[in-house]
């Protein structure tokens, strides 16, 4: 299990630097649902199985469709790879990435403070969902109503 | 019914509101009757009150409406104040008022501002009997501002004319050197008395005041200040004669009967003030003396009908200053009423004359009007008449008054009188060379169809007239405000000085005929030297106070706004803004408007806060 | 079962995070923007996950749901923006939408 944490976590590592640097958007998009898929195998070795599902289901399945619907609609493709060439400069990742290393060894600083061995026990659906429908029940309610307002929202923004 | 005295302000106010409010919507029938019939409404409910407060025998009556403000201990509030010298003013104020205002109904028919006319002077007439019914400084300072507010725009009425703005500028400006001078005195008395209600000031005045000390001296030469302002009495004249740019109407309501004589109504009201510094108040005469003169020699010199007019007005405005610096307040008081009646007579007089004329006022463009004008020529004849006060006329009685109690003053009461005679001598002169010039003689060129107008210009003439002859036996009475105050109650005249004061006057009309009527002298061989003709012109610019005005404060105030006119404190705000707009270009750089940039601001930011979570 | 370092699951999370915020930073096509941060969200989420594993609860795992109804929400709308600048510019250019400089 713990191998297939770290092969898990590499994978998603290189394919979400591979999204970003990507010219091919769909090729991009297929790299992030690969990264995605990995994120749920380490979530699955965490011990959430539930999440796991549901991050390939929604996430790499449901959202992802969206964008490739979208993208086909824009019609981005061979013809718009020349024109993110041009704007993928290596200058313009010096920035960024500075901004980001210095983010993240400031992340690493603060976590490798903590050192901790965990014995992955395993929460199964039914833990959650009696989380989900007991305490929680408001924040499904609110994530509902969030869901819904994104819906009304996204038609009226996407009707002509 | 007396509780009902707060309507009389109340009318005219929602008359003005009224008009102001339809902004000239209204047909011109409509507009006259509420314009004049506010006015009216207001005189029928001061005769009823006049009836009533008399009957009641009462030396006072107040009624208290509500509280105007509350500062700590100062509350002033819409109260009024009832007494006999209250009263007469405020039956002068409607009555004259409502007279001229239905004259004022036919004069102005033709005129494009025909509501705005009426609702300034509805807003007048509130203001005014504010102004002698408040029982309060305060309130008494909301009319003394409101009617000159109105005296302002009524001037500049015909604002088309850049010149009748400049005389409304001059006028609101000039008045307001009196107005400040007033204010710190009200400051001053509120400071020591902590009250600005006037019987109490006047009460604790008395008591913790000994007479010829320096601050009742000081808080009379203030109030003085003001009072000289608003009646145009010396320094602060210049305005009167230039505010005549106004109609005519105006000229009669506000700067002859009314408003200009709101400074005798002050220190009438606040005599007691004056009475503890006899200094002051004798200076009181002096300025009256001085005026009545200047203005006397000014008026022989003018051609202009209504200026000459408007010189008289300041003349008789101090006889009656002479008449409250010699302590003979009901005299003065007196005086300021037949004023009123015959001056207001002489200006719608002058104004149907000028209507009937097309609007010249050039007094020797005129002449033989008495056959074409036989009302205007009667108005003239028993107003000048009572100006000069001819024997019995109403003006007589109460110059006579003035007079009298001159003479009786120790000291320096002889020349006060002479100087008074003499100035009556002069009345008469002018009075009568504006008669014979415009109405006998011959014509001089301008034609005239006859009188302009009809009942509702001729009735409120022929009214005045009548009160012009007997308002002389009129008792007004205030015996009871002036009580303790009045110098002298009886005349004692010996039969040689009331001979001189009926005789100098009729001297005067005599040399006006002779000049003017008869033409047995001529003017031309008195101005053929040249001394004669330098002083022409030095009395005809009203003793050159203009100039001299100009050159003390009108240049060195336009120097001062043109070498300042960027002015110099607002250089240093100017400064604040250029940091300001520089910083701001700095700044603005920073909103590129690239999404991209705000994230890496955003991220930037966020890296900051942890490395200082981190550090501290 | 094994055990799993707790910190190597957090520091998988910051660098999803990081490479997230350098997408978000770099791309000029405005579809790559969102997809970064999508990646950046996904990483939050990550952090729950791996926090819930710590102490072996559930409320991780409730609190990735939320997180993913919120990206699934910021999605719809954020695409739905694109379509709309898309008819109106012609391009997914982000920089055109520069209206705002001051």
């Amino acid at each position: 299990m713990t191998t297939l944490f770290y092969l898990a976590g590499a994978i998603a590592v290189i394919s979400t630097f591979a999204v970003i640097v990507q010219t091919n958007i769909v090729h991009a998009l297929l790299y992030l649902i690969l990264s995605l898929l990995s994120v749920a195998v380490v979530f699955y070795v965490l011990g959430a199985p539930f999440a796991a599902v549901l991050e390939a289901i929604v996430y790499a399945g449901a959202i992802m469709v969206l964008f490739l619907f979208v993208i086909m609609m824009l019609n981005l493709g061979q013809h718009t790879r020349e024109q993110e060439r041009g704007w993928l400069a290596a200058r313009v990742f010096v920035a960024p990435a500075i901004m980001a290393a210095i983010l993240l060894g400031q992340l690493l600083n603060v976590i490798g403070q903590l050192s901790h061995d965990v014995e992955v026990t395993r929460v199964g659906v039914f833990e959650v969902s009696a989380l989900l429908f007991g305490p929680y029940v408001l924040a499904v309610e609110l994530a509902s109503i969030l869901l819904l307002a994104g819906l009304v929202a996204a038609y009226h923004l996407a009707k002509k | 019914m007396l509780d009902l005295i707060w309507l009389l302000p109340t009318f005219p106010l929602l008359g003005f509101l009224s008009l102001v409010l339809t902004s000239g919507r209204l047909p011109k029938p409509i507009v006259a009757a509420i314009g004049a019939g506010s006015v009216g409404l207001s005189f029928a409910l001061a005769a009823m009150i006049a009836m009533t407060f008399l009957g009641s025998g009462e030396d006072y009556y107040i009624v208290e409406t509500f509280t105007w403000m509350s500062v700590g201990s100062f509350t002033p509030g819409f109260s009024f104040y009832l007494d006999g010298l209250s009263l007469v003013m405020m039956l002068v104020i409607t009555g004259v008022g409502f007279l001229i205002h239905v004259y004022a109904t036919g004069y102005m028919d033709e005129d494009p501002g025909y509501s705005r006319f009426f609702s300034y002077m509805n807003l007048f007439v509130a203001a005014m009997l504010m102004l002698v019914l408040g029982d309060n400084l305060v309130l008494l300072y909301l009319g003394w501002e409101g009617v000159g507010l109105c005296s302002y725009l009524l001037i500049g009425f015909w604002y088309t004319k850049p010149e009748n703005g400049y005389a409304a500028r001059k006028a609101f400006v000039v008045t307001r050197v009196g107005d400040t001078s007033m204010a710190i005195g009200l400051f001053l008395l509120f400071a020591h008395f902590g009250t600005l209600n006037i019987q109490d000031l006047m009460h604790a005045a008395e008591i913790e005041w000994a007479t010829g000390t320096n601050l009742p001296a000081i808080a009379a030469l203030l109030l003085l200040g003001g009072a000289v302002g608003k009646s145009a009495q010396l320094p602060l004249q210049t305005w009167l004669p230039d505010a005549m740019a106004g109609p005519t109407p105006i000229s009669a309501l506000i700067h002859a009967a009314t408003m200009v004589t709101a400074g005798v109504y002050l220190i009438a009201r606040t005599h007691v003030l004056f009475e503890l510094a006899p200094d002051v108040q004798i200076l009181v005469a002096w300025i009256g003396l001085i005026t009545l003169l200047m203005a006397g020699f000014t008026a022989m010199t003018q051609t202009d009908i209504k200026r000459i007019l408007a010189f008289s007005t300041v003349s008789q405005i101090g006889y009656m200053f002479l008449g409250l610096g010699v302590g003979a307040w009901s005299a003065s008081i007196f005086h300021l009423m037949t004023h009123a009646f015959f001056k207001a007579l002489l200006f719608l007089g002058s104004g149907s004359v000028i209507l009937a004329m097309h609007h010249e006022q050039d007094i020797f463009k005129m002449g033989a009007l008495r056959k074409v004008l036989p009302i205007s020529f009667a108005s003239f004849m028993i107003g000048s008449l009572a100006l000069t006060a001819f024997p019995f006329t109403s003006g007589f009685f109460s110059k006579d008054e003035i007079l009298l109690a001159a003479i009786e003053l120790e000291g320096v009461g002889f020349w006060l009188w002479l100087g008074g005679v003499v100035g009556a001598f002069f009345t008469g002169i002018y009075t009568f060379r504006l008669m014979f010039v415009v109405f006998f003689g011959e014509n001089r060129g301008h034609h005239c169809e006859g009188e302009y107008g009809g009942w509702n210009m001729s009735v409120p003439l022929m009214i005045l007239m009548v009160l012009s002859l007997v308002g002389g036996f009129i008792h007004i009475p205030v015996e009871a405000v002036f009580s303790h105050g009045e110098a002298h109650e009886e005349h004692h005249a010996s039969l040689l000085i009331e001979g001189i004061m009926i005789a100098v006057p009729l001297i005067g009309i005599g040399i006006a005929y002779l000049f003017y009527g008869s033409k047995t002298l001529s003017v031309e061989n008195l101005m053929a030297s040249s001394l004669a003709k330098n002083l022409h012109k030095f009395w005809n610019s009203g003793w050159g106070m203009d100039w001299l005005y100009d050159r003390l404060f009108v240049f060195p105030f336009m120097w001062l706004a043109r070498i300042n006119a960027k002015d110099i404190v607002d250089q240093f705000y100017g400064l604040v803004v250029e940091i300001n707009r520089a910083a701001h270009q700095m700044i603005v750089r920073s909103q590129t408007g690239y999404l991209r940039w705000y994230a890496l601001s955003v991220a930037t930011g966020l890296v900051l806060i942890i490395t200082l979570g981190v550090l501290l | 079962m094994e055990t799993i370092p707790i910190e190597h699951g957090l520091i998988l999370a910051g660098i999803l995070f990081a490479l997230g915020l350098i997408g978000v930073l770099t791309r000029r096509n405005i579809v790559f923007v969102l997809m970064s941060l999508e990646i950046m969200l996904n990483a939050s989420g990550l952090a729950f996950i791996v926090a819930a594993a710590r102490w072996g609860h559930a409320e991780g795992q409730v609190m990735f749901l939320i997180i993913l109804t919120l990206a699934a929400a910021e999605v719809a709308v954020g695409l739905g923006l694109i379509i709309q600048m898309f008819r109106k510019y012609q391009t997914v250019d982000i920089n055109v939408l520069s209206e705002m400089k001051g």
